[in-house]
């Protein structure tokens, strides 16, 4: 079977796997943003108890695998009364592991803004959370958005694992063509492709734009 | 089923989780010596001076960045077998995290040399060293502490990518776990001690990372 054949069987189950992939990339950067801007910002807060939660979501979420956690979430979870779908699982899952890395990001950028930009902020007194909204959090988004390009990758690259509890995604139909026809070679070889242009082709030029757009918005271009 | 912890199964179940730890160790090691030794060859295949070769081992690397492990470890196991190579799936896996693992230290390595300064090259050069020497003796050994961070970060990383291991069914950690549940119908207790092995391993390590990092800077001097 020449890959042409291949492609013109199984493409179309290839496409919707893609097309799980994506939607599970999209909703899982969501909940990472969000998850990292709230932790990141928990982190240097004065507040002992928000920070302490902040500190042990990001430990315990950078400290056990994805997988542990994944699993953890679809089969532990319910236990406690809390039952996920698999796709909702799957892309709560990949959002929170990757927010505690993204966390750190935010975290860091913040308190690379230069102190003088603080200090200018308080002189013109305003208020704190005018202060991160007007002030530090633009500059520090253009100093985080690099390390964010190399993070989605690897967002993109976790929803991969939610193939083992059955979300049907890209890895999912790789796997599943390999078992029906052993056609190794071509059924993976072709979603390592698709996941190589969705990370190479897609994500990088976005970001590099994005970081291009930002970079022009803070006057540095 | 209610959430309801029994600590005597926690207790019967922890020896088999501590062999399967020994695994992950012994696993995530040998993973990290392939990666170490083909990710210092292929950051130097990025620094020869023939562009085919250069072009070829960045876009291998670049491929193997931007795409999941797990498939990785699924494309070795399986492939190999369709062309009459049959791998354990010992063998596959290492392949697999190794080779993933040493294109990332293979840009660790690239950083550390780039941040060589130019006058230590010119001044091999001056001397008249060979290229094997000029690496061996001055850039390598400058080139390493700036890495060592990096270089730990990845050994936390792959410790905790070998979880992944366990869908080729090496018996690692996970895949332990995993046996333990469902012979039991009991999730809560191997999930959750999993979890907490991982913490109990990686925590400490990133912080001796740290700690190790601290004192080659200061006793380099630098």
């Amino acid at each position: 079977m020449t890959i042409w054949d291949f492609l013109e069987t199984y493409g179309a189950r290839i496409a919707s796997g893609t097309l799980v992939t994506c939607a599970q990339f999209g909703l899982a950067a969501i909940i990472a943003i969000v998850v990292a801007l709230i932790a990141g910002l928990g982190k240097l807060s004065h507040n002992g108890l928000i920070r302490g939660v902040s500190v042990i979501y990001i430990e315990i979420f950078r400290g056990t695998s994805l997988l542990v956690q994944l699993y953890w979430i679809f089969f532990v979870l319910p236990l406690f009364g809390i039952t996920l779908p698999k796709f909702a699982a799957g892309f709560i899952s990949v959002g929170l592991n990757v927010g505690s890395y993204g966390a750190e990001l935010v975290r860091g950028a913040i308190q690379s803004v230069p102190k003088g930009q603080w200090e200018a902020a308080y002189a013109l007194s305003m208020s704190p959370a005018r202060r991160m909204r007007r002030i530090i959090l633009p500059q520090a988004l253009g100093l985080m958005l690099p390390p964010w390009g190399n993070l989605l990758i690897e967002l993109l690259k976790g929803t991969a694992l939610v193939s083992l509890i059955s979300v049907t995604d890209l890895m999912f139909q790789a796997k599943q063509i390999n078992a029906s026809t052993y056609l190794s070679a071509q059924s993976f070889g072709a979603a390592l492709v698709v996941y190589y242009i969705l990370a190479r082709f897609l994500i990088t030029p976005f970001m590099r734009r994005m970081e291009r757009v930002m970079a022009r918005r803070l006057g540095r271009a | 089923m209610m959430f309801h912890w029994r600590w005597d199964f926690t207790y019967e179940i922890l020896p088999r989780l501590m062999w399967a730890t020994v695994n992950t160790l012994i696993a995530a090691g040998a993973g990290y010596a392939i990666a170490l030794v083909l990710g210092l060859i292929l950051a130097l295949a990025q620094r020869t001076n023939w562009k085919p070769l250069t072009f070829v081992v960045r876009e291998f690397v670049e491929f193997i960045r931007s795409t999941p492990l797990v498939l990785q470890i699924f494309f070795v196991f399986y492939v190999g077998p369709q062309f009459g190579v049959r791998l354990s799936p010992w063998t596959s896996g290492m392949i697999a995290i190794g080779l993933h693992y040493s294109a990332y230290l293979s840009e660790v390595y690239r950083a550390g040399i780039e941040a060589v300064p130019r006058g230590q090259w010119e001044a091999c050069r001056a001397l008249n060293m060979s290229t094997a020497d000029t690496y061996l003796r001055i850039i390598i050994p400058q080139a390493l502490p700036p890495s060592v961070a990096g270089m730990g970060n990845y050994l936390v990383g792959i410790f905790k990518d070998t979880p992944m291991l366990s869908v080729i069914g090496v018996a690692e950690l996970m895949h332990t776990a995993n046996a333990i549940g469902a012979e039991n119908y009991r999730f809560l207790e191997p999930y959750t001690m999993v979890g907490v092995i991982f913490l109990a391993i990686s925590l400490p390590t990133a912080g001796l990372v740290r700690l190790f990092e601290g004192w080659l800077r200061r006793k380099l001097g630098l």
